[in-house]
């Protein structure tokens, strides 16, 4: 039979010091892990917001990103033809043959950031669903006219609808502003291909996006097209495309949020064990009684057990609160596969907070359990005498 | 045959590499139904006498035997499942536990038991009753005087209807007054409810409420 649980609840009542000073040094803990697996958890969100799972993406063949590939006109003008290239109301081949460069614009803060500018086909807006022009208007083909994507907007100067931004050597205009469902496209600076080719690399593309007509041939057209002795190229549908290039930073930021967490967590742990071993002396006396009664050394373990996983839970909960109101803030970071930044909301999800729980538990029972042992092991008579 | 039988009973205690004999080769039959004091000097192993009929510890050697049932050779959780049933253990400083009212502190023992929630405080209520305070069930020990402290340990000590009672110096801490209450709670206990009790004291004025004085002195137990 256990000891009854009102005994530990109001015997932290009566340290409330040593109890919430053990309880924060778990919450810093836990916030910590939150805020760095939503760093992560963000990351890999907007990553995996950016492409479309009906869209297919051509790369040069070998090319890892697209900064790294090259496709001409060709092989553009033969991958729109193809039969499971998906078409629009026009009749029109649902197709964005791309430019792809990273370009460098200054913070208002000083320093500079890399950033994508994209140059997209008309019917870019058609290929990609999410995308919406939030303020302005779309660029006219054939002008030197920009969009500016959401979360450039906020960051940098020069981007509200009417200036002109100047890269590559030329001015260009600002005529509108879009969103992209919280992506990594809202990261960008879209134009028209036409425009944007000759100002940076010349007669070459970097990746053509197509919408599938049957998303689930994707293998087919990947070997008809990887197989085309005209194209030399690589097919990955859209969606895995951009999630992946999120898959080394976030492992990087889970491992950091493991690593740096369970290093804070011994320190965290051990203020957990120091609190526990005051309270089992400090109550050696109360301790033998409930010996004497007859509760069993297993029913003393579970209750000091309980008593730290209580103060762990505690900390674990404020660590939550505490790690609560980053959800949504925007941050940025580099990607690692464009070279370029990405903004995108920390993110703080519902199994994010239960792992944060759940780590505090951890710390709890580990920090609990060698003065429970102790506590059960106390001789009864030698207690007594401490009376 | 007596309810308690201590047979060959010897407890040494070791410290470090010097071996202190308490308890050497004693012998004790107790009658159920009796009040039993015991004396004698300080350090001259009546506590010890006391937890080892309490099974709170292990003699070195000889068996105590209760209602027939060797006590000595059984393990530790064996030991707490029986102290639970058949012990009723008074301290000399009440060792309730502070943070649990008056009622709380007596429900202890009878958390040990299958008895339903309700059974168990018509138990609770039933003994703070017996000890006189009905009145101060949801008062925190701090909130009692010394002697109140010591008749919630006595309730504590019935509630669960124990084989033995053992009471260490019940009175140690008390004034005269608050003493003589207690004293005269265990005789009732005692010639009402039939209770055995094992007292150890000091004072001669206690022990003579007693049916019977023994007398312990350098590890032997005489009349
Ligand atoms: N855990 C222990 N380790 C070593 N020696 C002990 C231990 N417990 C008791 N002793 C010794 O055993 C002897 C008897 O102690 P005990 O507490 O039984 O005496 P007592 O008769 O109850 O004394 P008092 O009247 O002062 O309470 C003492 O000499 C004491 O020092
Ligand atoms: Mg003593």
């Amino acid at each position: 039979m256990a000891v009854p649980i009102l005994y530990n609840v109001r015997s932290l009542r009566q340290r409330p010091v040593s109890t919430l000073a053990t309880a924060l040094g778990m919450a810093l803990v836990v916030a910590v892990f939150i805020a760095v697996m939503a760093l992560a958890s963000g990351f890999s969100a907007a990553l995996a917001r950016t492409g479309s799972r009906d869209n297919a993406i051509v790369l040069r063949q070998g090319a890892d990103s697209e900064l790294a590939s090259g496709l001409d006109r060709d092989a553009a003008q033969i991958i729109s033809a193809m039969p499971f290239v998906a078409r629009g109301a026009d009749g029109r081949p649902l197709v964005s043959p791309e430019v792809y460069v990273i370009i460098n614009l200054d913070r208002p803060g000083g320093g500079t950031a890399n950033v994508v500018a994209r140059g997209v086909s008309a019917q870019a807006f058609e290929v990609r669903k999410g995308v919406r022009v939030v303020e302005g208007r779309t660029f006219r083909s054939g002008a030197p006219e920009i969009l500016i994507g959401r979360s450039i907007a906020s960051r940098f100067g020069s981007t509200a609808v009417g200036d002109k931004l100047r890269f590559a050597n030329r001015d260009w205009t600002v005529v509108g502003h879009f969103e992209a469902g919280g992506s990594s496209f809202e990261s960008e600076i879209w134009g028209e291909n036409e425009q944007f080719m000759p100002a940076f690399r010349g007669e070459v593309f970097q990746s053509v996006t197509f919408r599938m007509q049957d998303p689930a041939a994707l293998k087919g057209l990947e070997q008809t097209l990887e197989k085309d002795p005209r194209l030399r190229v690589d097919v990955e549908r859209e969606y895995d495309f951009y999630a992946n290039q999120s898959t080394l930073l976030t492992q990087i930021l889970e491992f950091f949020a493991v690593f740096v967490t369970s290093i804070m967590a011994v320190g965290a742990v051990a203020g957990a064990v120091n609190t526990m071993y005051a309270a089992v002396a400090n109550r050696a006396p109360e301790i033998a009684v409930l010996r004497t009664l007859g509760f069993r050394p297993a029913a003393i373990v579970g209750s000091f057990l309980l008593e730290s996983v209580a103060i762990a839970l505690a900390g674990g909960i404020i660590g939550c609160l505490l790690a609560l109101p980053i959800n949504g803030i925007t941050t940025s970071t580099t990607n690692w596969s464009s070279f370029s930044e990405v903004a995108f909301p920390f993110r703080v999800t519902p199994d994010l907070l239960a792992a944060g729980l759940a780590f505090a538990l951890l710390m709890g029972l580990v920090g609990g359990f060698f003065p429970a042992l102790r506590a059960a092991r106390m001789p009864i008579v030698q207690a007594l005498r401490q009376a | 045959m007596a309810l308690v039988e201590v047979r060959g009973l010897t407890k040494t205690y070791q410290r470090d590499a010097q071996v202190i004999p308490v308890l050497e080769n004693l012998d004790l039959d107790i009658e159920k139904g009796e009040f039993m004091a015991l004396m004698g000097p300080s350090g001259s192993g009546k506590s010890t006498l006391l937890n080892l009929l309490a099974g709170l510890d292990h003699p070195t050697s000889g068996s105590i035997r209760v209602e027939g049932q060797e006590v000595s050779g059984m393990s530790s959780r064996q030991l707490a499942t029986w102290r639970s049933r058949h012990v009723g253990f008074i301290f000399q400083r009440y060792n309730l536990l502070p943070v649990l009212t008056a009622f709380q502190n007596v429900e202890l023992p009878l958390l040990l038991t299958s008895l339903s929630k309700k059974e168990r405080r018509d138990h609770v209520h039933t003994s703070l009753n017996v000890v006189g305070l009905a009145d101060r069930v949801d008062h925190y020990p701090r909130q009692l005087s010394g002697g109140q402290e010591q008749r919630v340990g006595i309730a504590r000590a019935i509630v669960s209807d124990p084989t033995l009672i053992l009471a260490d110096e019940p009175t140690g801490d008390l004034d005269a007054v608050a003493g003589d209450e207690i004293l005269t709670l265990l005789e009732r206990l005692n010639s009402e409810f039939g209770k055995t009790i094992v007292m150890v004291t000091h004072d001669p004025r206690a022990a003579d409420r007693s049916h019977r004085i023994m007398h312990l002195e350098k590890g032997v137990l005489t009349r």
